[in-house]
């Protein structure tokens, strides 16, 4: 990432924006293809996610998973790894808090049942990430590859579990019990005087998510164990030179992005589904990529793409469902169109805006 | 496009409808407002995650939907989900603006049917694959293991080298039930039959592999089967090309996939799912609608297997004569087909 080369609000502000907008461009195209008008599709987009406070409510529902699997990327990003096997650390993750609710819902209330399901949310989903850390610091098999297949083994062994083992018995939905109020988050509806947020998922979690972006912003850019991550992501070879252990600083990273992913689970499902349920993760994972190229791998930019595509998500929810012309495919190109241009493309728009920055901002012989 | 002008219309014909009531119950009485009342509904259907247009169990109820609609000019308005937190927000946002009845497609949807079932208690819901116990919801579950007991014999009759295979979408309780059911046909009719058996995987994906699917089937071929029966929705496209593309007979599940490759698909089993979207909008329309559940089975026509013009070489005489019997037999209750989900257990 070159930065440095120019302002940071260009770099954080400017550039996302317009990709953003050449991501629309384009995307109204498409809509204006098959024969609708991109004016109203955008209307109907934007009012179904932020127009009405259930819209809201399932944005930010949205958002908190966002949230937590772009925060996985993103740390793993400041040290160089790649890891996309969000989507499988989430999966496994949920297995975690699933154990906590089912074993604690009976007896406790939530807020007993909450720390415990955090616990093993990040502690399954670290766990999953565990041994493609490992390969990738002892064996350098590389973690793009490995992190990838363990989202199929994460599938394969959730699969398992749900249909032979922890399968509510005489139902064959491959899915847990429901659990009882113990193991449930409150949703903010419910916090919060009034009916704003109407029947939306939106609950605790949110909050929750919102102190790992705290923690995370601490971590990596306040504490020692951060600037190691930082400097090994920026250059491993100066960071062994400097007496930082590739296989200590490769592990913990990708233990607390696993972790990040597997908390993912808390909002999906101790806030909404209140129950464990096969490919509940439908996605999440990969879109957390998305999220954190599309947030500079910074907390405040990841809480903005978060909305961004928890937006995306409802807005074209409710945009397929107004109309029938515009189906959940159109949705999913309109979504791909704007990973494309702002994970894929981040680029395009970069070298002419540092030639115009440097013209303006600069005695020429700067740019080059 | 098809729903777009008759949501625009509908706030005229609201009016017109309300102008005929007002009218009519000023000067003809009750009966006339009733026949215009009842042909007043707005249903819905809400697809399972593996789309409308999957060729096999959501489709089936498309179809259904889209048969009601050119019968009776009644529109219908319908949703493809794309994760499950979207399956409750669907079926309240068809129940907030009035649709009723609402048709939910596959066993997924069980928990958020109930859910906003009860929300909305005068609104009319349906469920497939799936018993919602509520006064408002009509449940519709089919007896697969029957259908699959037919084709199995069929599978078996047609076989020459005395092995079937079987493909299934995802690993779950319900296609096992499929599976056990074919099974036992197949070993109805030839004791000796080996039957072989894969799953193509163990997520949603698996119902929509068709790549896979003909892999499956290509390794089946191999080691000896020459018809191979799948129920694996999308999945199964590629297990019926392979059959076609290699000689062998591959067994259709859900629609009725006979013309997909003519006379390289000995049968489908067909699993009526329009006939209950159908009916469920019919019922509504014409004042009849009645909730709890019904299971569909050979005998109500529910789930059965296809014969037309595009497999009747590949069946014999004798073997749809085996076939009636069988049927004749299990709508009789001489035959019992085990039926998987009762006990988790295939015993064959």
């Amino acid at each position: 990432m070159s930065a440095g080369q120019l302002p940071r609000w260009v770099d954080f502000g400017l550039i996302p924006a317009l990709n953003l907008i050449a991501a629309f461009f384009v995307s109204g195209l498409v809509v204006l293809l098959i024969g609708e008008n991109p004016l109203e599709a955008v209307e109907i987009l934007l009012w179904g996610s932020l127009g009405y406070g259930e819209g809201i409510g399932f944005t930010l529902f949205n958002a908190t998973s966002f949230i937590f699997t772009g925060l996985a990327v993103a740390v793993a990003f400041h040290a160089g790894l790649f890891n996309i096997g969000g989507e499988g650390q989430a999966y496994v993750g949920g297995l975690g808090v699933a154990f906590a609710c089912l074993a604690l819902d009976r007896y406790v209330p939530w807020w007993v049942t909450l720390p415990f399901a955090v616990a093993g949310g990040a502690l399954f989903g670290a766990a999953w990430a565990l041994i493609p850390a490992w390969l990738q610091a002892t064996r350098g098999s590389h973690i793009v590859i490995t992190t990838i297949m363990f989202n199929f083994i994460g599938a394969a062994l959730m699969g398992y579990l749900l249909v032979d083992v922890i399968a509510k018995p005489g139902s064959m939905q491959p899915e847990t019990r429901t659990f009882e109020d113990g193991g449930r988050l409150p949703l903010l509806d419910n916090l919060i005087p009034g009916d704003f947020f109407g029947t939306s998922q939106v609950n605790l979690s949110l909050v929750i998510a919102l102190i790992c972006c705290f923690l995370v912003w601490a971590l990596i850019w306040r504490t020692r164990l951060g600037y190691e991550i930082r400097t090994f992501g920026a250059n491993p070879t100066a960071a062994v030179y400097a007496g930082i252990s590739p296989v200590r600083i490769t592990i913990v990273t990708m233990l607390i992005s696993g972790a990040m992913a597997g908390l993912m689970a808390i909002n999906e499902i101790m806030g909404a589904q209140h129950r464990l349920l096969i490919e509940f993760v439908a996605g999440y994972g990969f879109v957390g990529i998305a999220v954190a190229l599309m947030g500079r791998a910074h907390p405040v930019g990841i809480v903005l793409a978060a909305i961004l595509f928890g937006m995306l998500y409802q807005g074209g929810a409710e945009l397929s469902f107004e109309k029938p012309a515009i189906t959940r495919d159109m949705i999913i190109v309109i979504q791909g169109l704007v990973i494309l241009f702002a994970g894929a493309l981040e680029y395009m728009f970069r070298p002419a805006l540092v030639q115009l920055f440097s013209f303006a901002g600069a005695p020429a012989g700067q740019a080059d | 496009m098809r729903n777009r002008p008759a949501g625009r219309l509908k706030v005229s014909e609201d009016i017109q409808v309300k102008k005929l009531l007002t009218i009519s119950v000023a000067l003809a009485g009750v009966a006339f407002s009733t026949a215009a009342m009842a042909a007043d509904i707005k249903p819905a259907v809400l697809y399972d995650l593996g789309g409308k247009f999957d060729k096999s169990f959501n489709e089936a109820a498309y179809t259904g939907a889209e048969k009601f609609t050119a019968d009776t000019g009644v529109a219908y308005r319908d949703f493809e989900i794309q994760n499950d937190s979207q399956r409750e927000q669907a079926l309240r946002n068809f129940a907030k603006r009035g649709q009723s009845p609402i048709v939910a497609i596959g066993f997924s949807q069980a928990n958020a049917v109930e859910k906003v079932a009860k929300e909305f208690p005068d609104t009319q819901f349906a469920i497939v694959d799936m018993v919602v116990d509520l006064p408002n919801v009509r449940s519709i579950v089919f007896k697969e293991h029957e259908g699959s007991y037919i084709v199995g014999m069929l599978a078996a009759m047609a076989s020459e080298t005395g092995k079937v295979g079987f493909i299934g979408g995802m690993d779950i309780p319900l296609i096992r039930k499929f599976a056990c059911g074919y099974k036992q046909g197949a070993l109805a009719v030839n004791a000796d039959a080996e039957v072989f058996e894969n799953m193509t995987g163990t997520t949603g994906a698996a119902w929509n592999d068709p790549v896979k699917g003909g892999e499956l089937a290509k390794s089946q071929f191999d080691r000896g089967a020459d018809v191979v029966y799948h129920a694996a929705g999308g999945t199964g496209i590629g297990v019926l090309q392979a059959a076609a593309d290699a000689g062998k007979l591959g067994i259709g599940v859900d629609s009725n996939q006979n013309a997909l490759h003519p006379g390289s698909v000995l049968s489908s089993m067909l699993k009526r799912v329009d006939v209950a979207v159908y009916s469920a909008f019919e019922d509504a329309k014409n004042d009849a609608w009645t909730s709890g559940f019904s299971v569909l089975g050979l005998a109500e026509g529910g789930v059965d297997w296809a014969l037309d013009e595009n497999n009747e070489k590949l069946i014999t005489p004798e073997m749809k004569a085996a076939v009636d019997k069988a049927r004749a037999g299990i709508v009789s209750g001489t035959i019992t087909v085990h039926d998987y989900m009762a006990d988790q257990n295939c015993p064959f």
